[in-house]
Protein backbone atom coordinates (compact mmCIF):
# COMPACT_ATOMS: atom_id res chain seq x y z
CA UNK A 1 0.00 0.00 0.00
CA UNK A 2 1.54 3.34 -0.56
CA UNK A 3 0.67 6.18 1.14
CA UNK A 4 2.09 8.92 -1.02
CA UNK A 5 -1.81 10.18 -1.30
CA UNK A 6 -2.33 10.04 2.92
CA UNK A 7 -0.24 12.37 4.01
CA UNK A 8 2.53 10.46 5.16
CA UNK A 9 4.72 13.85 3.65
CA UNK A 10 3.99 15.71 5.92
CA UNK A 11 5.62 12.63 8.79
CA UNK A 12 8.51 12.55 6.51
CA UNK A 13 8.89 15.95 7.11
CA UNK A 14 8.84 15.98 10.55
CA UNK A 15 11.35 12.82 10.78
CA UNK A 16 13.60 15.10 8.72
CA UNK A 17 13.56 18.39 10.54
CA UNK A 18 14.10 16.30 13.80
CA UNK A 19 16.94 14.41 12.79
CA UNK A 20 18.31 17.84 12.05
CA UNK A 21 18.09 18.45 15.96
CA UNK A 22 20.79 15.86 16.55
CA UNK A 23 23.00 17.48 13.72
CA UNK A 24 26.09 19.56 14.97
CA UNK A 25 25.52 23.26 14.15
CA UNK A 26 27.45 25.05 11.73
CA UNK A 27 27.03 28.61 13.38
CA UNK A 28 30.79 30.10 13.25
CA UNK A 29 30.78 32.03 16.65
CA UNK A 30 33.28 34.21 15.29
CA UNK A 31 35.27 36.48 17.41
CA UNK A 32 35.90 33.28 19.31
CA UNK A 33 35.91 30.52 16.42
CA UNK A 34 37.44 31.35 12.53
CA UNK A 35 38.00 28.90 9.61
CA UNK A 36 40.54 29.03 7.72
CA UNK A 37 40.70 30.80 5.13
CA UNK A 38 41.61 30.46 1.55
CA UNK A 39 45.44 30.22 0.93
CA UNK A 40 45.14 32.57 -1.91
CA UNK A 41 42.98 34.78 0.08
CA UNK A 42 43.71 38.39 -0.93
CA UNK A 43 43.12 39.55 2.52
CA UNK A 44 43.45 43.54 3.10
CA UNK A 45 46.87 43.71 4.05
CA UNK A 46 50.20 43.52 2.75
CA UNK A 47 53.06 42.58 3.51
CA UNK A 48 56.65 43.49 2.45
CA UNK A 49 59.67 41.21 2.86
CA UNK A 50 62.69 44.00 2.51
CA UNK A 51 65.68 42.00 1.78
CA UNK A 52 64.03 40.97 -1.25
CA UNK A 53 63.13 44.42 -2.13
CA UNK A 54 65.41 46.14 -4.50
CA UNK A 55 63.75 49.39 -5.13
CA UNK A 56 62.71 49.11 -8.35
CA UNK A 57 59.24 50.68 -7.71
CA UNK A 58 57.44 48.36 -10.49
CA UNK A 59 54.90 47.62 -7.74
CA UNK A 60 54.08 51.39 -7.10
CA UNK A 61 53.93 52.00 -10.82
CA UNK A 62 50.96 49.26 -11.04
CA UNK A 63 48.99 50.48 -8.60
CA UNK A 64 46.11 51.93 -10.18
CA UNK A 65 45.57 54.42 -7.45
CA UNK A 66 48.95 55.58 -6.95
CA UNK A 67 49.05 54.46 -3.30
CA UNK A 68 52.56 53.05 -3.06
CA UNK A 69 55.11 56.16 -2.25
CA UNK A 70 58.55 54.68 -2.20
CA UNK A 71 61.74 56.64 -2.19
CA UNK A 72 64.98 55.10 -2.81
CA UNK A 73 68.71 56.23 -3.56
CA UNK A 74 71.79 54.60 -4.65
CA UNK A 75 73.85 52.75 -2.09
CA UNK A 76 77.41 52.01 -2.49
CA UNK A 77 77.28 48.83 -4.39
CA UNK A 78 75.48 50.88 -6.92
CA UNK A 79 72.11 49.61 -5.54
CA UNK A 80 69.06 50.66 -4.06
CA UNK A 81 68.44 51.74 -0.81
CA UNK A 82 64.69 52.06 -0.13
CA UNK A 83 64.52 54.94 2.05
CA UNK A 84 60.27 55.10 2.67
CA UNK A 85 58.13 52.76 1.50
CA UNK A 86 54.62 53.56 2.22
CA UNK A 87 51.27 52.04 1.28
CA UNK A 88 48.01 54.15 1.86
CA UNK A 89 46.05 51.32 2.80
CA UNK A 90 43.39 53.22 2.73
CA UNK A 91 42.98 53.72 -0.20
CA UNK A 92 44.16 50.19 -1.39
CA UNK A 93 41.52 48.16 -3.17
CA UNK A 94 43.40 44.67 -2.75
CA UNK A 95 43.53 44.04 -6.71
CA UNK A 96 46.59 42.37 -5.99
CA UNK A 97 48.02 43.84 -9.20
CA UNK A 98 51.57 45.12 -7.10
CA UNK A 99 51.95 41.42 -5.63
CA UNK A 100 51.74 40.27 -9.22
CA UNK A 101 54.00 42.79 -10.79
CA UNK A 102 57.24 42.51 -8.36
CA UNK A 103 59.81 40.67 -10.59
CA UNK A 104 61.68 39.79 -6.87
CA UNK A 105 58.47 38.27 -4.74
CA UNK A 106 59.28 41.07 -2.32
CA UNK A 107 55.35 42.23 -1.94
CA UNK A 108 52.24 39.65 -1.20
CA UNK A 109 49.12 40.06 0.03
CA UNK A 110 48.49 39.20 3.59
CA UNK A 111 46.22 36.51 5.31
CA UNK A 112 44.83 38.71 7.82
CA UNK A 113 41.29 40.01 7.09
CA UNK A 114 40.94 42.01 10.54
CA UNK A 115 42.05 45.44 10.09
CA UNK A 116 39.97 47.83 10.54
CA UNK A 117 41.20 51.03 12.82
CA UNK A 118 39.65 54.06 14.57
CA UNK A 119 41.46 56.85 12.91
CA UNK A 120 42.52 57.29 9.10
CA UNK A 121 46.37 58.12 9.41
CA UNK A 122 46.66 54.48 10.75
CA UNK A 123 45.73 52.75 7.79
CA UNK A 124 48.93 54.60 5.91
CA UNK A 125 51.68 52.18 6.34
CA UNK A 126 55.47 52.51 7.20
CA UNK A 127 58.26 50.13 5.72
CA UNK A 128 58.10 48.63 9.21
CA UNK A 129 54.80 47.91 10.03
CA UNK A 130 54.57 45.83 6.38
CA UNK A 131 57.59 43.63 7.74
CA UNK A 132 56.29 40.12 8.17
CA UNK A 133 55.74 39.05 11.96
CA UNK A 134 53.62 36.56 13.61
CA UNK A 135 50.32 39.02 12.81
CA UNK A 136 51.18 39.80 9.57
CA UNK A 137 52.01 36.67 7.72
CA UNK A 138 51.62 36.07 3.69
CA UNK A 139 49.12 34.60 1.70
CA UNK A 140 49.44 32.45 -1.30
CA UNK A 141 48.17 34.77 -3.72
CA UNK A 142 50.35 34.64 -6.76
CA UNK A 143 52.85 33.00 -4.36
CA UNK A 144 52.82 29.33 -5.21
CA UNK A 145 55.77 28.61 -2.91
CA UNK A 146 54.36 30.29 -0.62
CA UNK A 147 50.47 29.07 -1.15
CA UNK A 148 52.24 25.32 -0.65
CA UNK A 149 52.96 25.61 3.28
CA UNK A 150 49.70 26.97 4.61
CA UNK A 151 46.89 25.03 5.63
CA UNK A 152 44.01 24.06 3.24
CA UNK A 153 40.70 26.29 3.35
CA UNK A 154 38.31 24.84 5.71
CA UNK A 155 34.87 24.21 3.90
CA UNK A 156 31.79 22.65 5.05
CA UNK A 157 30.73 21.54 1.36
CA UNK A 158 34.12 19.76 1.34
CA UNK A 159 33.73 17.37 4.67
CA UNK A 160 32.53 14.01 4.04
CA UNK A 161 31.24 13.13 6.59
CA UNK A 162 31.42 8.82 6.00
CA UNK A 163 35.13 9.55 5.20
CA UNK A 164 36.28 12.47 7.41
CA UNK A 165 38.79 14.25 4.93
CA UNK A 166 38.29 16.73 2.02
CA UNK A 167 37.98 20.32 3.73
CA UNK A 168 37.81 20.39 7.37
CA UNK A 169 35.34 19.61 10.31
CA UNK A 170 33.55 22.64 11.42
CA UNK A 171 34.04 22.41 14.61
CA UNK A 172 37.64 22.85 14.72
CA UNK A 173 39.37 25.88 14.80
CA UNK A 174 43.22 26.11 13.65
CA UNK A 175 43.81 29.62 12.88
CA UNK A 176 46.02 30.65 15.69
CA UNK A 177 44.99 33.12 18.16
CA UNK A 178 47.83 35.28 17.63
CA UNK A 179 47.21 35.24 13.44
CA UNK A 180 43.84 36.32 14.07
CA UNK A 181 44.11 39.24 16.76
CA UNK A 182 44.70 42.55 14.58
CA UNK A 183 45.73 45.76 15.51
CA UNK B 1 -11.25 18.07 48.66
CA UNK B 2 -10.79 21.49 49.70
CA UNK B 3 -7.69 23.51 47.38
CA UNK B 4 -4.86 24.42 49.40
CA UNK B 5 -5.89 28.21 49.01
CA UNK B 6 -8.66 27.24 50.70
CA UNK B 7 -7.19 25.14 53.70
CA UNK B 8 -5.19 28.68 53.77
CA UNK B 9 -8.15 30.67 54.19
CA UNK B 10 -9.39 28.67 56.56
CA UNK B 11 -6.39 28.52 58.64
CA UNK B 12 -6.38 32.13 58.12
CA UNK B 13 -9.58 32.99 59.52
CA UNK B 14 -8.59 31.24 62.59
CA UNK B 15 -6.04 34.33 63.81
CA UNK B 16 -7.30 37.19 61.32
CA UNK B 17 -10.24 38.67 60.34
CA UNK B 18 -12.91 37.59 58.14
CA UNK B 19 -12.07 40.10 55.54
CA UNK B 20 -8.69 39.71 55.38
CA UNK B 21 -8.99 35.96 55.58
CA UNK B 22 -10.95 36.51 52.07
CA UNK B 23 -8.74 39.00 50.58
CA UNK B 24 -4.96 37.23 51.59
CA UNK B 25 -5.32 34.44 49.89
CA UNK B 26 -6.79 35.76 46.98
CA UNK B 27 -3.76 37.67 46.02
CA UNK B 28 -1.31 35.39 47.31
CA UNK B 29 -2.79 33.06 44.51
CA UNK B 30 -2.90 35.92 42.20
CA UNK B 31 0.43 36.35 42.48
CA UNK B 32 2.02 32.91 42.34
CA UNK B 33 0.00 31.97 39.32
CA UNK B 34 1.38 35.32 38.01
CA UNK B 35 4.60 34.75 38.19
CA UNK B 36 4.50 31.07 37.35
CA UNK B 37 3.37 32.60 33.91
CA UNK B 38 5.90 34.85 33.63
CA UNK B 39 8.98 32.70 34.50
CA UNK B 40 7.55 29.75 32.08
CA UNK B 41 6.87 32.35 29.75
CA UNK B 42 10.23 33.58 29.58
CA UNK B 43 11.25 29.92 29.30
CA UNK B 44 9.15 29.19 26.84
CA UNK B 45 10.42 32.15 24.51
CA UNK B 46 14.05 31.21 25.05
CA UNK B 47 13.14 27.45 24.69
CA UNK B 48 11.71 28.25 21.39
CA UNK B 49 14.13 30.11 19.21
CA UNK B 50 16.96 28.09 20.94
CA UNK B 51 14.90 24.88 19.56
CA UNK B 52 14.44 26.48 16.07
CA UNK B 53 17.72 27.43 15.96
CA UNK B 54 18.35 23.64 16.33
CA UNK B 55 16.29 22.46 14.45
CA UNK B 56 17.53 24.46 11.60
CA UNK B 57 21.27 23.68 12.44
CA UNK B 58 22.06 26.96 13.94
CA UNK B 59 23.25 27.66 17.57
CA UNK B 60 20.61 30.31 18.17
CA UNK B 61 20.75 32.77 20.91
CA UNK B 62 23.68 31.88 23.45
CA UNK B 63 25.13 35.04 24.58
CA UNK B 64 23.80 36.21 27.00
CA UNK B 65 23.53 34.49 30.93
CA UNK B 66 24.19 30.80 30.69
CA UNK B 67 23.02 28.93 27.25
CA UNK B 68 21.27 32.17 26.63
CA UNK B 69 18.79 32.09 29.02
CA UNK B 70 18.96 35.78 29.51
CA UNK B 71 17.94 36.52 25.87
CA UNK B 72 14.55 37.25 26.58
CA UNK B 73 14.73 39.27 29.28
CA UNK B 74 16.78 41.60 27.20
CA UNK B 75 14.61 41.33 24.40
CA UNK B 76 11.60 42.32 26.53
CA UNK B 77 13.53 45.75 27.95
CA UNK B 78 14.24 46.07 24.44
CA UNK B 79 10.50 46.42 23.38
CA UNK B 80 9.60 48.31 26.94
CA UNK B 81 12.15 51.04 26.11
CA UNK B 82 10.83 51.55 22.36
CA UNK B 83 8.63 54.59 21.05
CA UNK B 84 4.87 53.94 21.40
CA UNK B 85 3.65 55.15 18.43
CA UNK B 86 -0.05 55.41 17.72
CA UNK B 87 -1.37 56.41 14.01
CA UNK B 88 -2.65 59.78 13.33
CA UNK B 89 -5.96 57.87 11.87
CA UNK B 90 -6.27 55.17 14.28
CA UNK B 91 -9.01 54.56 16.71
CA UNK B 92 -6.97 55.54 19.69
CA UNK B 93 -9.21 54.24 22.71
CA UNK B 94 -9.78 50.80 20.68
CA UNK B 95 -6.24 50.92 19.98
CA UNK B 96 -4.97 51.10 23.46
CA UNK B 97 -7.48 48.31 24.79
CA UNK B 98 -6.72 45.76 22.25
CA UNK B 99 -3.48 44.51 23.95
CA UNK B 100 -5.22 44.39 27.16
CA UNK B 101 -7.99 42.41 25.86
CA UNK B 102 -5.64 39.89 24.03
CA UNK B 103 -3.55 39.42 27.40
CA UNK B 104 -5.63 39.55 30.56
CA UNK B 105 -7.96 36.40 29.19
CA UNK B 106 -5.24 34.21 28.72
CA UNK B 107 -4.18 34.71 32.06
CA UNK B 108 -7.83 34.46 33.37
CA UNK B 109 -7.41 30.80 31.77
CA UNK B 110 -4.87 29.77 34.88
CA UNK B 111 -7.14 30.12 37.45
CA UNK B 112 -8.33 26.54 36.76
CA UNK B 113 -4.88 25.03 35.50
CA UNK B 114 -3.83 22.20 38.06
CA UNK B 115 -0.45 22.31 39.52
CA UNK B 116 -0.65 19.71 41.82
CA UNK B 117 -3.17 17.45 43.71
CA UNK B 118 -5.24 21.11 45.54
CA UNK B 119 -3.18 23.24 44.00
CA UNK B 120 -5.05 25.43 41.76
CA UNK B 121 -6.32 28.51 42.21
CA UNK B 122 -10.31 27.90 42.30
CA UNK B 123 -11.63 24.38 41.36
CA UNK B 124 -14.40 25.46 39.14
CA UNK B 125 -17.02 22.77 38.78
CA UNK B 126 -17.23 24.17 35.10
CA UNK B 127 -13.26 24.45 34.59
CA UNK B 128 -13.14 23.57 30.84
CA UNK B 129 -16.37 25.06 29.85
CA UNK B 130 -14.72 27.82 31.35
CA UNK B 131 -11.57 27.56 29.81
CA UNK B 132 -13.38 27.47 26.43
CA UNK B 133 -15.35 30.41 27.39
CA UNK B 134 -12.58 32.82 28.07
CA UNK B 135 -9.86 31.78 25.73
CA UNK B 136 -11.96 32.67 22.63
CA UNK B 137 -12.22 36.46 24.24
CA UNK B 138 -8.55 37.19 22.97
CA UNK B 139 -10.19 37.19 19.83
CA UNK B 140 -12.13 39.96 20.00
CA UNK B 141 -8.83 42.27 21.37
CA UNK B 142 -7.06 40.69 17.86
CA UNK B 143 -9.74 42.08 16.01
CA UNK B 144 -10.12 45.53 17.96
CA UNK B 145 -6.06 45.88 17.35
CA UNK B 146 -7.29 45.12 13.30
CA UNK B 147 -9.59 47.39 13.06
CA UNK B 148 -8.20 50.23 15.24
CA UNK B 149 -4.70 50.49 13.66
CA UNK B 150 -6.28 51.31 10.58
CA UNK B 151 -4.28 49.66 8.40
CA UNK B 152 -5.38 47.06 5.68
CA UNK B 153 -2.85 44.55 6.12
CA UNK B 154 -3.68 44.87 10.37
CA UNK B 155 -7.55 44.70 8.77
CA UNK B 156 -7.13 41.65 6.64
CA UNK B 157 -5.26 39.78 9.70
CA UNK B 158 -8.21 40.77 12.38
CA UNK B 159 -11.24 39.16 9.38
CA UNK B 160 -8.60 35.78 8.85
CA UNK B 161 -8.51 35.84 12.56
CA UNK B 162 -12.19 35.57 13.25
CA UNK B 163 -13.10 33.18 10.34
CA UNK B 164 -10.24 30.79 11.81
CA UNK B 165 -11.41 30.92 15.58
CA UNK B 166 -15.04 30.65 14.50
CA UNK B 167 -13.85 27.75 12.49
CA UNK B 168 -11.32 25.94 14.93
CA UNK B 169 -13.51 26.44 18.43
CA UNK B 170 -15.91 23.90 17.31
CA UNK B 171 -13.10 20.57 16.86
CA UNK B 172 -11.48 21.79 19.78
CA UNK B 173 -14.70 21.66 21.59
CA UNK B 174 -15.99 18.81 20.36
CA UNK B 175 -12.98 16.90 21.27
CA UNK B 176 -12.59 18.11 24.92
CA UNK B 177 -16.28 16.28 24.93
CA UNK B 178 -14.91 13.13 24.71
CA UNK B 179 -12.78 13.67 27.63
CA UNK B 180 -15.63 15.10 29.68
CA UNK B 181 -17.96 11.90 28.47
CA UNK B 182 -15.33 9.42 29.99
CA UNK B 183 -14.58 11.57 33.31
CA UNK B 184 -18.25 12.42 33.78
CA UNK B 185 -17.37 15.84 35.38
CA UNK B 186 -16.32 19.26 33.78
CA UNK B 187 -13.72 20.14 36.92
CA UNK B 188 -10.43 20.08 36.06
CA UNK B 189 -9.21 18.20 39.46
CA UNK B 190 -11.52 15.77 38.67
CA UNK B 191 -10.38 15.78 35.06
CA UNK B 192 -6.51 14.65 36.22
CA UNK B 193 -7.83 11.99 39.00
CA UNK B 194 -9.68 10.33 36.59
CA UNK B 195 -6.77 9.32 34.66
CA UNK B 196 -5.44 6.54 35.69
CA UNK B 197 -4.04 5.85 32.03
CA UNK B 198 -3.57 9.24 30.43
CA UNK B 199 -6.69 10.12 28.08
CA UNK B 200 -3.98 10.63 25.26
CA UNK B 201 -4.07 6.59 24.93
CA UNK B 202 -7.68 6.17 25.42
CA UNK B 203 -8.15 9.01 22.46
CA UNK B 204 -5.81 9.52 20.15
CA UNK B 205 -7.94 10.81 17.59
CA UNK B 206 -9.17 13.44 20.48
CA UNK B 207 -6.07 14.24 21.47
CA UNK B 208 -4.71 15.13 17.53
CA UNK B 209 -7.96 16.86 16.68
CA UNK B 210 -7.85 19.11 20.10
CA UNK B 211 -4.06 19.61 19.67
CA UNK B 212 -4.47 20.88 15.88
CA UNK B 213 -7.36 23.02 16.91
CA UNK B 214 -5.61 24.56 19.64
CA UNK B 215 -2.43 25.49 17.47
CA UNK B 216 -4.83 27.30 15.03
CA UNK B 217 -5.92 28.92 18.30
CA UNK B 218 -3.23 30.12 19.65
CA UNK B 219 -2.32 31.20 16.15
CA UNK B 220 1.26 29.82 15.62
CA UNK B 221 2.91 27.83 12.44
CA UNK B 222 1.40 26.39 10.78
CA UNK B 223 -2.01 28.48 11.04
CA UNK B 224 -0.53 31.42 11.80
CA UNK B 225 -1.92 33.14 9.00
CA UNK B 226 -2.97 36.09 10.49
CA UNK B 227 0.19 37.19 11.10
CA UNK B 228 1.78 35.64 8.10
CA UNK B 229 4.95 37.77 7.12
CA UNK B 230 5.60 37.02 3.71
CA UNK B 231 1.52 37.72 3.16
CA UNK B 232 0.86 40.60 5.20
CA UNK B 233 3.37 41.85 6.83
CA UNK B 234 3.08 41.30 10.19
CA UNK B 235 -0.59 41.27 10.42
CA UNK B 236 -2.71 42.73 13.28
CA UNK B 237 -0.21 43.86 15.47
CA UNK B 238 1.33 45.99 12.47
CA UNK B 239 1.17 49.06 14.02
CA UNK B 240 1.83 48.26 17.58
CA UNK B 241 5.12 49.54 18.87
CA UNK B 242 6.52 49.57 22.52
CA UNK B 243 4.87 48.23 25.54
CA UNK B 244 1.55 47.34 23.68
CA UNK B 245 3.78 45.20 21.39
CA UNK B 246 4.64 43.57 24.16
CA UNK B 247 1.37 42.58 25.55
CA UNK B 248 0.23 40.89 22.21
CA UNK B 249 4.17 39.23 22.49
CA UNK B 250 3.57 38.24 26.00
CA UNK B 251 -0.20 37.21 25.26
CA UNK B 252 0.71 34.89 22.35
CA UNK B 253 3.44 33.12 24.37
CA UNK B 254 0.74 33.29 27.22
CA UNK B 255 -1.36 31.77 24.77
CA UNK B 256 1.02 29.07 23.83
CA UNK B 257 1.65 28.25 27.51
CA UNK B 258 -2.24 28.53 28.34
CA UNK B 259 -2.88 25.98 26.33
CA UNK B 260 0.04 23.69 26.72
CA UNK B 261 -1.36 23.44 30.05
CA UNK B 262 -4.95 22.25 28.95
CA UNK B 263 -3.47 19.53 26.75
CA UNK B 264 -0.93 18.39 29.25
CA UNK B 265 -3.69 18.10 31.79
CA UNK B 266 -6.52 16.79 29.45
CA UNK B 267 -4.72 14.47 27.48
CA UNK B 268 -1.50 13.83 29.33
CA UNK B 269 -2.99 13.27 33.04
CA UNK B 270 -1.81 16.56 34.30
CA UNK B 271 0.36 16.81 37.37
CA UNK B 272 -0.04 12.97 38.02
CA UNK B 273 3.61 11.14 37.67
CA UNK B 274 5.85 8.72 39.69
CA UNK B 275 8.84 9.87 41.62
CA UNK B 276 8.84 13.56 40.82
CA UNK B 277 7.02 15.93 43.15
CA UNK B 278 3.65 17.45 40.84
CA UNK B 279 4.58 20.87 39.75
CA UNK B 280 7.88 18.75 37.79
CA UNK B 281 5.83 16.44 36.32
CA UNK B 282 3.59 19.24 34.98
CA UNK B 283 6.05 21.43 33.61
CA UNK B 284 7.93 18.62 31.90
CA UNK B 285 4.41 18.00 30.27
CA UNK B 286 4.18 21.50 29.04
CA UNK B 287 7.67 21.38 27.62
CA UNK B 288 7.09 18.35 25.97
CA UNK B 289 3.84 19.86 24.33
CA UNK B 290 5.23 23.17 23.47
CA UNK B 291 8.66 21.01 21.74
CA UNK B 292 6.06 19.40 19.64
CA UNK B 293 4.32 23.07 18.87
CA UNK B 294 7.85 24.31 17.69
CA UNK B 295 8.59 21.10 15.81
CA UNK B 296 5.64 21.74 13.54
CA UNK B 297 6.40 25.12 13.44
CA UNK B 298 10.23 24.31 12.14
CA UNK B 299 8.84 21.95 9.65
CA UNK B 300 5.46 22.78 8.12
CA UNK B 301 4.90 25.34 6.04
CA UNK B 302 1.56 27.55 6.38
CA UNK B 303 -1.50 26.92 5.23
CA UNK B 304 -3.44 29.03 2.78
CA UNK B 305 -6.87 30.48 3.70
CA UNK B 306 -8.88 28.15 1.86
CA UNK B 307 -7.11 25.39 3.12
CA UNK B 308 -7.37 26.10 6.71
CA UNK B 309 -10.92 26.22 6.30
CA UNK B 310 -11.50 23.20 4.32
CA UNK B 311 -9.06 21.66 6.67
CA UNK B 312 -11.80 22.82 9.72
CA UNK B 313 -14.94 22.02 8.27
CA UNK B 314 -14.27 19.19 6.44
CA UNK B 315 -11.58 17.26 7.90
CA UNK B 316 -11.17 18.16 12.11
CA UNK B 317 -14.98 18.71 12.36
CA UNK B 318 -16.51 15.63 11.00
CA UNK B 319 -13.51 13.43 12.71
CA UNK B 320 -14.64 14.67 16.12
CA UNK B 321 -18.12 14.54 15.59
CA UNK B 322 -17.75 11.01 14.86
CA UNK B 323 -14.87 10.27 17.26
CA UNK B 324 -17.45 11.86 20.04
CA UNK B 325 -19.89 9.14 19.09
CA UNK B 326 -17.35 6.21 19.02
CA UNK B 327 -16.62 7.18 22.81
CA UNK B 328 -19.80 7.61 24.28
CA UNK B 329 -20.96 4.24 22.54
CA UNK B 330 -17.62 2.44 24.86
CA UNK B 331 -18.93 5.17 27.91
CA UNK B 332 -22.42 3.62 27.37
CA UNK B 333 -21.63 -0.25 26.52
CA UNK B 334 -17.73 -1.18 27.56
CA UNK B 335 -17.14 -1.95 31.14
CA UNK B 336 -14.98 -0.69 32.81
CA UNK B 337 -12.59 -3.39 33.24
CA UNK B 338 -11.73 -3.30 29.37
CA UNK B 339 -9.87 -0.43 29.27
CA UNK B 340 -6.94 -1.52 27.17
CA UNK B 341 -9.30 -2.88 24.64
CA UNK B 342 -10.98 0.47 24.52
CA UNK B 343 -7.23 1.66 24.22
CA UNK B 344 -7.00 -0.55 21.03
CA UNK B 345 -10.03 0.21 19.63
CA UNK B 346 -9.30 3.83 19.68
CA UNK B 347 -5.93 3.89 18.32
CA UNK B 348 -7.20 1.82 15.28
CA UNK B 349 -10.11 3.95 14.52
CA UNK B 350 -8.12 6.83 14.77
CA UNK B 351 -5.43 5.42 12.29
CA UNK B 352 -8.04 4.31 9.60
CA UNK B 353 -9.58 7.93 9.94
CA UNK B 354 -6.71 9.75 9.70
CA UNK B 355 -5.78 7.60 6.31
CA UNK B 356 -9.73 8.13 5.25
CA UNK B 357 -9.55 11.82 5.98
CA UNK B 358 -6.22 12.57 4.54
CA UNK B 359 -6.97 11.65 0.91
CA UNK B 360 -9.38 14.70 0.62
CA UNK B 361 -6.65 16.50 1.52
CA UNK B 362 -4.27 16.31 -1.99
CA UNK B 363 -3.03 18.62 -3.57
CA UNK B 364 -4.91 19.79 -6.03
CA UNK B 365 -7.94 17.04 -5.88
CA UNK B 366 -5.23 14.08 -6.46
CA UNK B 367 -4.74 15.49 -10.18
CA UNK B 368 -1.88 17.16 -9.86
CA UNK B 369 1.49 15.17 -8.73
CA UNK B 370 4.09 16.74 -6.40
Amino acid sequence: MKFERYGIGIAKGMVLTFRHLFRPPITVQYPEEKLVVSRRIRGNELVWFPDKCTGCATCAKSCPQGNIEIVTHVGSENNYVVDKFEIDTGRCMMCGLCVEACPYEALAMGLSYERAQYRRRQLVLSKEELQPSDIRQPSGYARPKIEATLPKQSLLVDWDREREEGGQKLSLVPLSKKRGRGV
Amino acid sequence: MMTLLEQFQLWLASIWPDWAAYITPAIVGIVVVLIFVLVMVIVFIWFERRLLGRFQIRLGPNRLGPEGIFQPLATALKVLLKEDIVPTKADKLVHWLAPVIVFVPILLVFAVVPFGKGAIFTDLNVGIVYVVAISSISVVGIFMAGWASNNKYALIAALRTVAQMVSYELPVVMSILGVVLMVGSLSMTQIVDAQKIPFILLQPLGFIIFFLGAVAEMNRSPFDLLEADSEIVAGYHIEYSGMKFAMFYLGEYGHALAYSCIIATLFLSGWQGPLLPPIIWFVIKIIAVFFVIVWMRSTLPRLRVDQLMSFAWKGLLPMAVINLFIVAAEVLWLAESLLWVMVLVNIAVAGVLILLWSRLFTLGGGRVEV
